[in-house]
């Protein structure tokens, strides 16, 4: 028996490794440095311990933004890119001919490099000295001015961050709702034919009761990636985030980092564990909610 | 209800143009009486689902009409048809409780139809006792056995009193016990109700055990209709004759030769009518008597006591398959240290095929009382 249980943990051993080495330790130093007060990485020293880190952070007029930025993206991008999600799919569901078409077509935006799409977005969005961009034109013609996405007002670029995000998650979404909708029996549609069941029962009733596992998970999946945003948002404002008023609390941690006011690790780890206990709290608040869904 | 097929058609086009299409219903022309229960019967794959769908409305026929009672029904949605469809897999909801299954027909009703939450109750409950599972109405039909998930899905297909109930294969998911149990069951329900009922199955003994009526078809053809005794009786082919019978009737080749049956070089039976010809004998298992000095002799393989009976498995050159199965009263002891075993043949348990179309070829049955 004894035996058996070290064969075991001999089987384990590189995964824990590896575990230990890239995530649990780098998890404990985290902790560490977010209280370690004073801290200085050119000598390595600390004058303290205590949470003045944490109170330097939560009243950090950049932090606030980077936070409202965040919780404003995750609002509004988790609902309506799993809703309009759930739209096309239904749709690529109903179509026969050139069903395969569509869904690559869909799909694209998802093997597309962000940084690519961005540019993409820039063109379509930003006003330079040449051109004012090709949403702006459109906008013209139907008589309306002229806004600046990219270095306009603050509603604009929220505008664009958002539309931006929506038009990259959507396709993994897209190609998982297609696929929980395809296997949802045909059966139970043959069996709500013979009552007459009217369309629109029928999803509320059968098709969305079968896939909800599938949409709960996305919701989660979706949550969590809004929160860790970044990527998306240097792509269509640039690096200096702050600047721009566009920064995302992850875009401050790596600010706190490596950017022009960089170096602060100790800032850099508090604002990252306050962002680790919102993502918690929510996915915790999700999950009860899905299972009180599924029991009832 | 009485349901009327008029050259019933059904062709599904083919995906790619080197296969053909496939005609799953293929000119289907027959009554089924009101009130009865009629066992619609083939092997996998011969278009016994797709008649339902076409009865029930879930697909639309190529050819061809459909009437309840006097009404062309062959153009209105299933919703207006009147009918219960009970499938395979029950299709029940998986998230709605049995009572909110049974009551799902009903509350898809508008208007005028639709009866006030406690008369839906009420005839939930009623279909229900029917079934007899009123104790599981709270259930989800994930903590049912299989038994009790067909009666939900029978309670719910007869909720909306259906003028015609149509089951598919609705034992097949069952285990043994269950299913003779349940074949029962839904002959109960089916005498209660009084309601038209087709149900399909692949299996012989289901369908001739409760069936009034048998229909048996192949490769979307209709071979044979009527009452399981007569299409036992009498098969008009070999392929009826082969289906029916538990165990399988036996086939051998043949020729009738002066009024006289031969198989291999023994002339066997007499079977006046027929001119000379070859042909394919099919021989039930009941119809052998065991003989000392019969003309029939088989090489004794071994015998299989079942108590009532006893099943003796021979071989002969002449037979489609490797062993004979001859079932005899376990009364008459077999010499089982012989190497053949002789036996008469009863001429109303021998049929005679044509060799090529494998139609019957009827022959003169001697006056009632002798044995050939
Ligand atoms: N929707 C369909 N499209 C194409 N072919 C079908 C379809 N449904 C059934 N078939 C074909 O029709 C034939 C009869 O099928 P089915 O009625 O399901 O047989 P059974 O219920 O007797 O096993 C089969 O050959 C099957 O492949
Ligand atoms: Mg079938």
């Amino acid at each position: 028996m004894k035996k058996k249980s070290m064969k075991g943990w001999l089987y384990l051993l590189p995964a824990i490794l590896f575990l230990g080495c890239f995530m649990v330790y780098p998890l404990i130093d985290v902790l560490i440095y977010s209280v370690e007060e004073g801290y200085n990485s050119a000598s390595q020293t600390y004058w303290g311990v205590g949470l003045y880190n944490y109170s330097y952070v939560l009243r950090d007029p950049y932090f606030l933004q980077a936070v409202k930025n965040t919780l404003i993206l995750v609002a509004i991008t988790v609902p309506l890119s799993t809703g309009f999600a759930l739209l096309i799919s239904l749709g690529l569901n109903a179509v026969k001919p050139l069903r395969s078409l569509f869904q690559t077509v869909y799909f694209l935006p998802y093997v597309t490099n962000t940084l690519a799409v961005g540019l993409v977005f820039m063109i379509l969005f930003k006003k330079t000295a040449y051109t004012e961009g090709l949403v702006n034109l459109m906008l013209q013609w139907f008589g309306a001015s002229s806004v600046d996405f990219i270095d306009g007002p603050y509603w604009a670029k929220m505008f664009v961050l958002c539309f931006y995000t929506i038009w990259v998650v959507m396709p993994f979404k897209i190609l998982i709702l297609t696929s929980a909708l395809a296997s949802v029996n045909p059966e139970y549609y043959s069996a709500a034919r013979m009552d007459g069941t009217r369309p629109f029962r029928i999803f509320y009733k059968i098709t969305l009761p079968m896939i909800s596992p599938m949409i709960f998970y996305l919701v989660i999946t979706g949550f969590i990636g809004a929160f860790k945003a970044y990527s998306d948002a240097v792509a269509l404002f640039g690096t200096d985030l702050n600047a721009a008023g566009m920064n995302t609390i992850v875009g401050y941690v790596y600010d706190m980092l490596y950017g022009n006011s960089g170096g602060y690790p100790s800032f850099a780890s508090a604002a990252a564990l306050i962002l680790f206990a919102i993502v918690l709290t929510i996915t915790c608040v999700n999950l009860l909610i899905s299972k009180k869904t599924s029991v009832n | 209800m009485k349901v009327v097929l008029e050259h019933l058609t059904k062709r599904f086009p083919s995906r790619s143009k080197k296969e053909e299409d496939v005609i799953a219903v293929n000119d289907f022309n027959f009554e089924i009486p009101d009130g009865k229960l009629i066992g619609l019967l083939g092997p996998s794959g011969c278009g016994k689902s797709t008649t339902l769908n076409l009865i029930c409305g879930l697909e639309p026929p190529t050819e061809g009409k459909i009437y309840f009672g006097n009404d062309d029904v062959t153009r209105l949605p299933p919703e207006n048809r009147g009918v219960g469809l009970v499938f395979q897999n029950y299709a029940l909801y998986p998230h709605l409780t049995v009572l909110e299954n049974i009551q799902f027909p009903l509350k898809n009703l508008r208007g005028a139809e639709r009866p006030t939450k406690e008369q839906m109750l009420e005839r939930a409950k009623e279909a229900a006792k029917l079934v007899q599972i009123e104790g599981l109405l709270e259930r989800k039909p994930s903590e049912l056995s299989g038994g009790q998930q067909q009666r939900v899905a029978i309670a719910r297909a007869l909720v909306k009193m259906p003028k015609v109930l149509l089951l598919d294969e609705p034992l097949s998911n069952l285990d043994a016990r269950l299913r003779l149990q349940t074949r029962e069951e839904i002959r109960r329900i089916q005498l209660e109700t009084g309601i038209t009922t087709i149900f399909v199955t692949h299996d012989q003994d289901e369908a001739m055990s409760i069936s009034d009526m048998i229909v048996v078809m192949k490769a979307g053809v209709m071979q044979q209709m009527g009452p399981p005794q007569d299409v036992y009786d009498q098969p008009v082919n070999l392929f009826v004759a082969t289906f029916l019978g538990t165990p399988q009737i036996n086939v051998f080749d043949g020729e009738v030769k002066n009024g006289w049956l031969y198989i291999g070089g023994d002339r066997v039976l007499e079977t006046p009518g027929p001119e000379d010809q070859k042909v394919s004998v099919g021989i039930r298992p009941e119809g052998f008597t065991l003989d000392e000095n019969g003309p029939f002799a088989l090489n004794l393989e071994r015998v299989e006591v079942m108590g009532r009976d006893t099943s003796v498995v021979s071989t002969h050159p002449a037979s489609r398959s490797a062993f004979i199965r001859s079932i005899i009263p376990a009364r008459n002891r077999v010499d089982k240290t012989k190497k053949t075993v002789r036996f008469r043949l009863m001429p109303d348990k021998v049929f005679l095929f044509d060799a090529k179309t494998e139609e019957r070829v009827p022959f003169t049955l001697p006056p009632e009382g002798v044995e050939g």
